[in-house]
């Protein structure tokens, strides 16, 4: 295992009552890097964060978390914001991130000045000596988001950080997480929302029914499939049809098919001297979401759509 | 937002359990429910009284017979005189005479009738007439059931003599002297002692041991839970609710002992009126309070493992409720356990770590030994970290086994 990496794992298994909830996950994740875990509900995401969390071990496999072959070693260097939010509603919001900050090892007086920092450089400042119980959903989320923070972690992992979050605060949530990586933290999150993964991340791993298909760079999954072209021409027949690959389906006055293995510009050559009269021709790279659908199947891509449309 | 990095590691688990005393500690006592916990004790004090007050209303009813008189009237009134000059001397052993009919001269009366009916003269109404006298007391004839005329023959028998004549006409004075106990008085009153502190013990653990399993409840219900046991050992988060509520405890047995000291202090009493225990009353406090922390905390350990189990407030009452029942049971072991000392019963009620304390407890009111409380409080203590200890891994492995809703959920999800 090499130093440059903030996680490693290798071979992690989690059995629950003879169900395999995660069967052999293997990732890679660069120090300071921004890392989603993309995959449906049930997928294994939720159990694999905990195993690199050390919140409950792998039945079998290795991990090695900042370093620690024992993730609880470290746990004052990692942030953690789980998917079920929860804090207690009695308490006061700058209390909260101290009491959160204590966990991790903050005294509770720097806790209490740094919560209120973080509370008022985040916008936050008229909530200070509000209880939880008196803050709304969405500024209870951000409260427990900043007390995963206060202690300056040098790992940040959140489940499902999005969930519950308006299109603001997702905003927001972006910035935070841009500003955390460019500060040197490694960021690792999952998530189901492809946009996300696919605008913040620079590496992913695609897990589906508890195993990793792929793991790498977003570059790398989207050149999983061919660019698509798309060409529009003058002529509807001649010879130049010959040189179209096999996959070519006409919709419209359009011709979409992947982009040959040889590249574009012997297609190119072909259709003009074939007098195609090209109108127009794209190349569009392929997407994460198609990514996913090719690395997962159609089964998980479509598990992943209907929890997005929910 | 400060630069600071945070040094590597992460907390012990004493620090971490102090952590989450700490904050427990603080929510607890400025919540409702230790409003209430204070309070507490003044109902079993409520009842208690109340219990008393209808009791004795009851006994005097019912336990202080009296003895009804049918006879001629020169003869009753003979009979009560003798009852007035002998009372003084017989206390106690003399029945409360009570004229129930004065028959005129060839008169009669049916003392079977009247015994029934009650009826009679208006001093006998509403009273608990055991048995009639009637005859006269040269041949006095006693009705009543076989047990009342077993118990009273003697008596009346004395009163008819008094009545005639017959009876002593001096009492010697007896010079007393009074002592402040003897051996059986001794042993009786620390038994009772014993009995008293295993039933106080009992009823705080169990109080305690209800509200730590409350609290953990209303963990899972914040949800909070992911995020301790991400931060710092399972171990450290119940040893701190178990000491943070022990604490709590503290609190309020600091409270009702200064107010039932000031009442016995109000009161003009003093604990010499009470039998001391064989240990001392300095030593027997200590005692009491250090059996009742390891009470507590047994208790409270296996109560955080149900917690772990259970998913809503419904379940979790429902299975504490058989371990209420057998702690109560094991209470009466160990209460059975001390009247027999120095049998096997005792040395088993004294070994299993759930009935440990309460046995111990009333040991130490009436055997004045020392050893055998450090053997069992080290016992005890290291029960309470291996209770703790497979509580937490329980706990682990059942809170954390499922997806977004943790164990909350209703129905088998897979994990997500």
């Amino acid at each position: 295992m090499t130093g440059k990496l903030a996680i490693e794992a290798r071979g992690l298994v989690k059995r629950f009552d003879g169900f395999t909830a995660v069967d052999g996950v293997d990732l890679s994740v660069p120090q300071g890097a921004i890392y989603g875990i993309l995959g449906p509900n049930g997928a294994g995401k939720t159990t694999t964060l905990r195993m690199l969390l050390g919140i409950i071990d792998p039945d079998a496999g290795v991990r090695r978390v900042l370093g620690a072959e024992n993730p609880q070693d470290v746990a004052r260097l990692i942030g953690y914001l789980p998917e079920e939010r929860g804090l207690y509603p009695a308490m006061k919001a700058y209390e909260a991130i101290a009491f959160l900050g204590a966990l991790r090892g903050v005294p509770l007086a720097e806790g209490r000045r740094r919560g209120k920092e973080l509370l008022e450089e985040h916008g936050l400042g008229y909530a200070i000596d509000r209880q939880i119980r008196q803050l709304s959903k969405g500024m209870a989320q951000q409260v427990q988001l900043l007390g995963t923070l206060v202690h300056n972690p040098r790992l940040v992992v959140f489940d499902e950080p999005f969930s519950g979050l308006d299109a603001l605060n997702q905003g927001r949530l972006e910035r935070m997480i841009r500003g955390l990586a460019a500060k040197g933290t490694t960021v690792i999150f999952s998530t189901h929302v492809i946009a996300h993964a696919e605008r913040l991340c620079d590496e992913v791993a695609i897990i589906a029914g508890g195993k990793v298909p792929f793991a790498g760079s977003v570059d790398v999954a989207r050149d999983r499939i061919p660019a698509q072209v798309r060409l529009e021409t003058r002529s509807v027949e001649g010879p130049w049809r010959a040189a179209l690959p096999a996959d070519a389906r006409r919709e419209g006055q359009y011709w979409n098919f992947s982009l040959p293995e040889t590249g574009i510009e012997p297609l190119l050559r072909a259709l003009i001297a074939g007098e195609a009269g090209i109108l127009s021709l794209s190349i569009e790279r392929a997407g994460l979401h198609d990514a996913f659908v090719a690395i997962a199947g159609e089964a998980a891509a479509k598990a992943l759509t209907e929890e997005e449309q929910r | 937002m400060s630069d600071t990095i945070s040094s590597g590691g992460r907390l012990s688990t004493l620090a971490a359990a102090f952590v989450v005393a700490r904050r427990d500690f603080v929510a607890s006592l400025w919540s409702r429910s230790f409003f209430f916990f204070l309070l507490g004790p003044l109902f079993p004090v409520l009842v208690g009284g109340l219990a008393g007050s209808v009791g004795n209303k009851v006994e005097q009813a019912s336990a202080q017979p009296v003895i009804g008189i049918i006879m001629q009237a020169r003869d009753a009134d003979a009979m009560m005189d003798a009852a007035a000059s002998l009372s003084p001397h017989l206390a106690g052993a003399l029945p409360e005479l009570v004229v129930v009919q004065r028959l005129s001269p060839g008169e009669t009366a049916d003392p079977n009738a009247a015994l029934k009916s009650g009826m009679g003269a208006a001093q006998a109404k509403d009273r608990n007439l055991a048995a009639i006298v009637s005859g006269s007391p040269r041949a006095p004839v006693l009705t009543g059931t076989a047990g009342a005329i077993d118990q009273w023959q003697g008596p009346v028998s004395l009163l008819s003599a008094k009545a005639l004549g017959a009876g002593p006409s001096s009492f010697p004075p007896v010079a007393l002297s009074a002592t402040a106990s003897s051996t059986a008085h001794e042993q009786h009153g620390r038994l009772l002692t014993a009995q008293s502190a295993q039933l106080m013990l009992f009823l705080l653990t169990m109080m305690l041991a209800g509200m730590v399993l409350s609290n953990l409840v209303e963990e899972k219900g914040n949800k909070i839970i992911e995020v301790l046991a991400a931060a710092i050992p399972m171990d450290a988060v119940f040893f701190g609710k178990l000491f943070a509520m022990l604490a709590v405890s503290l609190v309020g047995i600091a409270v009702w002992g200064s107010v039932g000291a000031a009442i016995m202090w109000a009161g003009g009493r003093t604990l010499h009126e009470l039998a001391e225990p064989a240990v001392g009353w300095p030593l027997f406090f200590a005692l009491g309070v250090i059996y009742f922390a390891m009470a507590y905390l047994l208790l409270g350990s296996l109560f955080l493992s149900i917690g772990s189990l259970a998913t809503t407030v419904r379940e979790v009452q429902m299975m504490s409720m058989p371990v209420t029942m057998a702690q109560l049971l094991l209470m009466f072991f160990a209460t059975y356990a001390m009247t027999q000392p120095g049998s096997k019963i005792e040395l088993a009620a004294s070994v299993f770590p759930l009935s440990s304390p309460y046995a111990m407890m009333a040991r130490a009111a009436v055997n004045a030994d020392i050893w055998p409380h450090l053997a069992a409080l080290g016992w005890q203590g290291l029960c309470v970290v291996l209770f703790v200890r497979g509580g937490a891994r329980l706990f682990r492995a059942r809170v954390m086994k499922s997806g977004p809703s943790g164990a909350a959920k209703p129905k088998r999800k897979q994990p997500g």
